[in-house]
C-alpha cells in the first residue's frame, strides 16, 4: 500500500508501468471491460421502471437465466481462487469447487421450489411475508449486507491482483479502486436488467477463458493426470531420474519447488496444509493432527454446501423465472454449467505447481492467486507471443469473474438499502423517482465501502474469503429458509433469535481469525511487533478453538437450528393464524392458483 | 364459493400429505448425496492407502472428488426434478378431481 513512491515520480512512473505491460494482455482485458460497460449502458436504455431495476421484469428464459445465474455465481474465487488454492494446498482445496457446485443441489432439493411458489422479490420479502412482520424484515436485511460485504472483499482482491499482473508495478490498492469505481458506475446506470444479459454473456466468456488456455497448455506440457502423477507419495515408485533443476516424473517435466511449497505427499493427499494448519502451529505430531484435520474438513463442507443455499444474491435470481417448472429446469442447467466449469480451475493449480513453483515464494497479489493469469505465459518460451495471447484471455475471464459477481452483489446490497432501508424505513412515501435516485446513491455508498474493505485484504486467499462468506450464510439464512419452508411451528421470534445467534457468532469467529491473520502477516512483512500477539499465542495453545472460529459452520448451523426450534416452541402463541394457508402456498403446485387466493385474503388486513 | 370437484385443498389432510411426499423425496435425494459427500472424508481418514492408489495418474481420492463427483450430483438433480414434476402433476389431479 505504498502511495508515495507511485505518485512521487508522477508521469515517468506511469510510463514505466506501461512499458512493462504486455500489449496482448492489456488488449484482451480492455475489450472485456469495454464490452461489459457497453452492454450495461445499452440495456440501461431498455429498463425504465423501478421494478425493472429490481428483478428484471420477472420473465427471463431458462437458458438465459441459467447462464446468468452461473455467470454471477462463478466469481473471482472460482476463476482465480480455486486454482490458486489447489496450487497452494493441494487436495484439501478440492472441496471448494466440488461443494460450490454441489451446494446447488441443496438449494434445489429444499429451498428453490417453496420460495419460488411463495413469490417475493428477496429474502427479506420472504421473511416479512412468511411471518407478517416488518420488524423481521429489518433484521433479515442486515445479513444481506454482512454476507455481501464478506463476499465483495475477495472480488476486490481478484481485481487488485489482476491489475497488478497486467500493469507490473501498479500498487494493489490502485487496481481495487479503479475496478471498484468502474463497476459501481455501471451498476448505478444499468440496474439488474442489464445484469441478466451481461452475466449470461459473461458465463460463456469465463467458460471459454478457463477451458481454451488449459487445453492448449495440456497439449503442450502434458495432461492433468500426468501432472498429478509427477507428485509422488511414499506409496508410489520413486522417480526414474532426478536433476537439480528438473525432475523427470514419469512422463512430464517439472521445475523444482522452493522450500515454501508443501511436499508432494502432503500436497496430493487429504488432510494437508490447509486443514492441519491450526494443529501444526500448536506443535502436535502429524498423527495427532489428523482428527483436527477431519473436523476442519467437515466444517468446511457444511459451510459450503449450506452456504450456497443461503446466498442472498443467488436466490433473487430464482424469481426471474416465469414459473416453478422453469425454476427447476434452470437449476438443473446451472448445476451442469457450473459443474463443467469447476473441472478446469484445479487443473491450473496442478500444472502451476509443476511449472510456476516460484509463486510459492511470493505473497499477496504476487502469490498463488494469480496462477490462472500467469500460467499460460510459460508458452512464450516455445511459441512466441501465443502465451501472452492466452494469458490475455484468462485475464479477460478474470475481469468477467469479479465484475459480474461484484455487480450482482452490488445490486442485491443496494436493493436492500434502497428498497428496505430507504423505501420502507426512512421514507415510506417516496415517489418512484426518489426511489430510483436512492438506488443510485446506495450503489455509490456500497461500492465505496466495498473498495475500502478490499484494499485491506491483500494477504488473505481469495477462495478462503469466499468460504468465510458462505459460512456466515450457512449459519444465518440457510436455517431460516430451510425451517420456514418445512416446519409450520416456526415463529418470528424463533426465526430471528436463531438467525442472529448463529449468524453473529459465526461472523464474530471469522472476523477474529481473519483480523488476527492479517495482523500477523503485516508484522512479518514489516518485521515489527504484532499488535495481536496475545491472540496468536492463544490460537497456538487452543487449536480446536482456532478451527471452530475459522470454520464455524459445524457448530453454528446446528446451533441456529436448535435455537430456532426451542424459541419457537416457547413462543408458540405467536404462530400466525393463517399458517396453514402459508404452508399451502409454499408447497401446493402453482397451477392450483393458491397464491392469488392468498393475496386476496391478505389485502384487507394490511 | 362452490366446492371443487376434487379433494378439499384447504383440508389438513391435503397439506399434510403434500408436505410429507415432497419432503420424503427431497430427503431421499439429500441422503444419497450426503452419504457420498460425508463418507469420502471418512474413507480418506480410515483407508489412506486405498485412497492413494493411482487411477489414470490421479490418486483414487482425487479422481472421485475432482472428476466423478460432478456427474454423480447431476444424476441426483435430474432424478429429483423428474420426480418432483410428476409429484406436482399428481397433486393437481388430486385437487381438481377426475375430469
Amino acid at each position: 500500500m505504498s502511495l508515495a513512491p507511485f505518485f512521487a515520480e508522477g508521469s515517468s512512473s506511469v510510463i514505466e508501468v506501461l512499458k512493462r505491460t504486455d500489449p496482448w494482455i492489456l488488449c484482451f482485458s480492455l475489450i472485456t471491460v469495454v464490452a461489459t460497460i457497453w452492454m450495461g449502458f445499452w440495456s440501461a436504455r431498455k429498463s425504465k421502471t423501478a421494478s425493472d431495476f429490481f428483478v428484471a421484469g420477472r420473465g427471463v428464459s431458462v437458458g438465459w437465466n441459467a447462464s446468468a445465474i452461473s455467470g454471477e455465481y462463478l466469481s473471482a474465487a472460482s476463476f482465480m481462487g480455486v486454482a490458486g488454492m489447489v496450487m497452494k494446498n493441494g487436495y484439501d482445496a478440492l472441496w471448494y469447487p466440488v461443494c460450490y457446485a454441489c451446494g446447488y443441489l441443496f438449494l434445489l432439493l429444499f429451498i428453490a421450489g417453496p420460495l419460488r411458489r411463495f413469490g417475493a422479490y428477496t429474502i427479506p420479502d420472504f421473511a416479512e411475508g412468511r411471518y407478517d412482520s416488518a420488524l423481521f424484515r429489518k433484521i433479515a436485511v442486515v445479513f444481506v449486507l454482512f454476507i455481501g460485504f464478506f463476499y465483495t472483499m475477495p472480488q476486490m482482491k481478484g481485481a487488485g491482483t489482476t491489475l497488478a499482473y497486467i500493469f507490473p508495478g501498479l500498487p494493489y490498492w490502485a487496481g481495487v479502486v479503479l475496478v471498484g469505481a468502474i463497476i459501481t458506475l455501471n451498476v448505478a446506470l444499468g440496474g439488474m436488467k442489464g445484469i441478466t444479459l451481461v452475466q449470461a454473456f459473461q458465463y460463456w466468456a469465463k467458460m471459454f477463458a478457463i477451458s481454451v488456455p488449459i487445453f492448449v497448455l495440456m497439449s503442450v506440457y502434458g495432461g492433468y493426470h500426468q501432472h498429478l502423477a509427477a507428485n509422488r507419495t511414499s506409496l508410489d515408485a520413486p522417480a526414474l531420474m532426478e536433476t537439480a533443476h528438473s525432475v523427470e516424473g514419469g512422463e512430464v517435466l517439472r521445475k523444482e519447488p522452493p522450500p515454501q511449497a508443501p511436499k508432494d505427499e502432503s500436497w496430493i493427499s487429504p488432510f494437508g496444509s490447509l486443514t492441519t494448519k491450526a494443529a501444526a502451529k500448536a506443535g502436535l505430531k502429524p498423527k495427532d493432527q489428523r482428527p483436527y484435520s477431519l473436523l476442519y474438513t467437515y466444517s468446511l463442507i457444511i459451510a459450503l454446501v449450506c452456504g450456497t443455499a443461503g446466498l442472498p444474491h443467488i436466490l433473487v435470481r430464482f424469481y426471474t423465472n416465469p414459473d416453478g417448472v422453469a425454476a427447476k429446469r434452470t437449476t438443473m442447467w446451472v448445476m451442469i454449467l457450473i459443474g463443467v466449469f469447476y473441472l478446469f480451475p484445479p487443473v491450473f493449480g496442478v500444472l502451476g505447481r509443476n511449472w510456476l513453483p516460484d509463486l510459492y515464494a511470493a505473497t499477496g497479489a504476487k502469490g498463488t492467486d494469480k496462477i490462472v493469469l500467469e500460467l499460460p505465459r510459460i508458452l512464450n518460451e516455445k511459441y512466441g507471443p501465443w502465451g501472452s495471447v492466452l494469458s490475455g484471455i484468462t485475464c479477460a475471464g478474470a475481469f468477467a469473474a469479479f465484475m459480474s459477481t461484484f455487480s450482482g452483489l452490488l445490486v442485491s446490497m443496494t436493493g436492500a438499502l434502497a428498497h428496505d432501508v430507504y423505501g420502507r424505513m426512512l421514507r415510506p412515501g417516496a415517489s418512484a423517482d426518489q426511489r430510483l435516485k436512492a438506488f443510485k446513491v446506495a450503489t455509490v455508498l456500497v461500492g465505496t465501502v466495498a473498495v475500502l474493505l478490499g484494499t485491506g485484504v491483500e494477504q488473505l486467499d481469495i477462495n478462503f474469503m469466499v468460504g468465510q462468506a458462505f459460512a456466515i450464510a450457512a449459519a444465518s439464512y440457510f436455517p431460516l429458509l430451510f425451517l420456514s419452508s418445512w416446519w409450520r411451528g416456526m415463529t418470528m421470534t424463533g426465526a430471528a433469535t436463531g438467525m442472529l445467534t448463529g449468524g453473529l457468532l459465526a461472523l464474530g469467529g471469522i472476523t477474529l481469525t481473519s483480523v488476527s491473520d492479517l495482523a500477523l502477516q503485516a508484522s512479518l512483512a514489516r518485521k515489527s511487533v504484532n499488535h495481536l500477539q496475545g491472540l496468536e499465542d492463544f490460537w497456538v495453545h487452543h487449536p480446536m478453538v482456532r478451527i471452530f472460529c475459522e470454520q464455524p459452520a459445524i457448530w453454528a448451523v446446528p446451533l441456529a437450528i436448535a435455537v430456532m426450534i426451542v424459541v419457537s416452541r416457547l413462543s408458540s402463541r405467536q404462530l400466525p393464524a393463517d399458517v396453514r394457508m402459508k404452508m399451502l402456498v409454499l408447497h401446493a403446485p402453482e397451477e392450483l392458483g393458491l397464491k392469488q387466493e392468498y393475496i386476496q385474503e391478505h389485502q384487507p388486513g394490511h | 364459493m362452490s366446492a371443487p370437484p376434487g379433494e378439499d385443498i384447504h383440508s389438513e389432510a391435503f397439506l399434510h400429505r403434500l408436505m410429507r411426499e415432497q419432503l420424503r423425496l427431497s430427503v431421499a435425494c439429500a441422503a444419497t448425496f450426503c452419504i457420498a459427500l460425508l463418507g469420502l472424508p471418512l474413507l480418506n481418514y480410515f483407508f489412506p492407502e486405498l485412497m492413494a492408489k493411482r487411477v489414470f495418474g490421479f490418486t483414487l481420492s482425487w479422481f472421485i472428488l475432482g472428476v466423478l463427483f460432478f456427474p454423480f450430483v447431476w444424476i441426483i438433480a435430474y432424478v429429483f426434478i423428474r420426480r418432483s414434476l410428476a409429484l406436482e402433476q399428481k397433486e393437481i389431479k388430486r385437487a381438481q378431481g377426475p375430469q
